[in-house]
């Protein structure tokens, strides 16, 4: 399958026609230490797919993503995204780990938002959303500015350009936090447990914001989250993660109303009552 | 019919008169020379601020310098730095000061040309290696989630650092750069010792062509020490406003 993806000269236009998963893990293993956190994960991602990833803590769901978005390296296998390998790089037809430019072009692809936020406190919201796409893709100010504007306004956050980050509550910083990612134009986005770290009323603004993103459809999205009505409302598939593998999977009908595992069955259980 | 006059408790009296005497005698001596003091060692006031200036410009150049070496990656380059840090901050600097000045131009022959370079090299190396410590130390102390967001913008370690570690590491850098900067201007003082004609210069010549001038002298030189020491006070202050607006989260 690898090979048949890497082969492919016209990427874009294969993911498009959503046949070539946009991300694929081949047999990733992750160990910190002695702990093996993930033991061996084979999953495809096609475009334009939302993924919801639950399980119990400690199961390695941020760990997925994380490696995905360079900022954990795999210990052992592959991860391919738009047909090219992330985390490695041939040379004189060998696989060789990659390079920072290597991972530089790669994880173009990909932004991610994190639990708790990262916004660069010395900066305005606007210029959290601007400095990326006006210095890492290099487009000009005028338009970085106009796209920014445009993207803030779009999380309801227009009216809050020159504010700094510790001005905002925590619903608007995670709304700031989704627009900065999005400026950037990725082709799948990762959400990191977004709603953790906020105060129960603010929740529902953030997932109100992701929702409307995932209607747009274009982009691939991969949410860990514990909000299961959430899950089953917009993702495609759920991934319930377990000991370091993919316990189950399937679309929410399935994995979250009629769960067949037992492990599933008992964590589920814990979410109802 | 005598004029009656309350007298204070005699002991008491005493008391006061003895301190009172003694105290303005001290104030007497200081004060009646002043007049003559001032204008010599205003002469040295040129001398102090320029070593002052040129020892701060290179002491935060040494400290950025080796404060970004001491994280780079090259093994070579850390240690070599980290020996600069531990020599220059666990010796003292009127010493280091003797070794420039003198030492060194004997065993190379390598003469720095003029004392002024050698002033301003040994306070600026000695305070760069305090500083780079305050360097190194504030840019480790940038939340890593930080470079984390950063990276998911898919910025270059370059623009990681320049765009969103260094400003936040820079504003942290800001008090300990104000205090350095008060414990600098004392260090220059000891440029008189290579025959720097400084405030404290100037001072030592006056007393020791008039013992007696000792007092005006050197509470004269505190005076100008800390006039000159106000400015740099407030600055400090400043920057630790600014500090706290710039990290909070």
């Amino acid at each position: 399958m690898s090979e048949q993806t890497l082969q492919n000269e016209d990427k874009t236009d294969q993911s498009k026609s959503k046949q070539e998963p946009i991300v694929k893990y081949e047999d990733v293993h992750k160990s910190f230490g002695d702990v093996q956190v993930l033991k061996g994960i084979n999953l495809d991602i096609m475009p334009g797919e939302k993924v919801a990833v639950i399980g119990p803590s400690g199961s390695g769901k941020t760990t997925i993503i994380r490696m995905l978005m360079t900022l954990e390296q795999p210990t052992s296998g592959h991860i391919i995204v738009d047909g090219q390998y992330l985390w490695h790089m041939e040379q004189d037809g060998k696989l060789v780990p990659a390079n920072e430019k290597h991972l530089r072009e790669v994880r173009g692809d990909i932004g991610m938002v994190f639990q708790h936020f990262n916004l660069f406190p010395h900066m305005t919201i606007l210029e959290n959303c601007m400095t990326a796409p006006i210095h890492v893709q290099k487009e000009d100010k005028e338009s970085a500015k106009k796209r920014s504007i445009e993207m803030l306004e779009k999380v309801g956050l227009g009216d809050k350009l020159d504010n700094y980050p510790s001005q905002l509550s925590g619903g608007q910083k995670q709304r700031v936090a989704m627009a900065r990612a999005l400026v950037m134009r990725p082709k799948v986005m990762l959400f990191d447990e977004v709603t953790s770290a906020l105060d129960p009323e603010l929740v529902g603004e953030v997932l109100e914001v992701i929702r409307d993103i995932a209607k747009e459809g274009e982009m691939a999205m991969v949410l860990v989250t514990h909000e299961m009505e959430f899950a089953i409302d917009i993702a495609d598939r759920v991934l319930f993660l377990d000991e370091g593998v993919i316990a189950e999977e399937g679309p929410p009908s399935q994995v979250i109303e009629n769960p067949t595992n037992e492990r599933l069955q008992t964590f589920l259980h814990r979410f109802r009552s | 019919m005598t004029p009656r006059v309350r007298l204070p408790h005699p002991g008491g009296l005493t008391l006061f008169l003895m301190l009172d005497q003694s105290f303005y005698k001290g104030v007497i001596i200081i004060f009646s020379t002043i007049g003559e003091v001032f204008p010599v060692l205003l002469k040295g006031i040129e001398i102090t601020i320029v070593v002052l200036v040129l020892s701060a410009i290179f002491g935060y150049l040494f400290a950025f310098i080796a404060g970004l070496c001491r994280l780079s990656n090259n093994l070579i380059l850390r240690k070599f730095t980290g020996f600069y840090v531990e020599v220059f901050r666990g010796t003292s600097l009127i010493v280091q000061l003797f070794w420039l000045y003198y030492a060194i131009p004997m065993l190379f022959g390598f003469d720095l040309g003029s004392n002024l370079l050698a002033g301003v090299l040994a306070i600026a190396l000695n305070y760069g290696a305090y500083m780079s410590e305050i360097v190194r130390g504030s840019i480790l102390s940038v939340a890593k989630g930080q470079t984390e967001a950063a990276t998911a913008l898919n910025m270059s370690r370059f623009q990681r650092m320049r765009f969103v570690i260094f400003p936040q590491a820079v504003r942290m850098m800001l008090p300990e750069f104000g205090n350095y900067l008060i414990q600098m201007l004392k260090a220059t003082s000891l440029v008189s010792l290579i025959g720097m004609t400084d405030i404290l210069y100037h001072g030592n010549i006056l007393r020791s062509s008039d013992l007696s001038a000792a007092p005006t002298v050197y509470f004269l030189v505190l005076v100008f020490y800390f006039i000159i020491a106000l400015p740099l006070i407030f600055l400090t202050r400043k920057m630790e406003d600014i500090s706290k607006k710039g990290v909070a989260s």
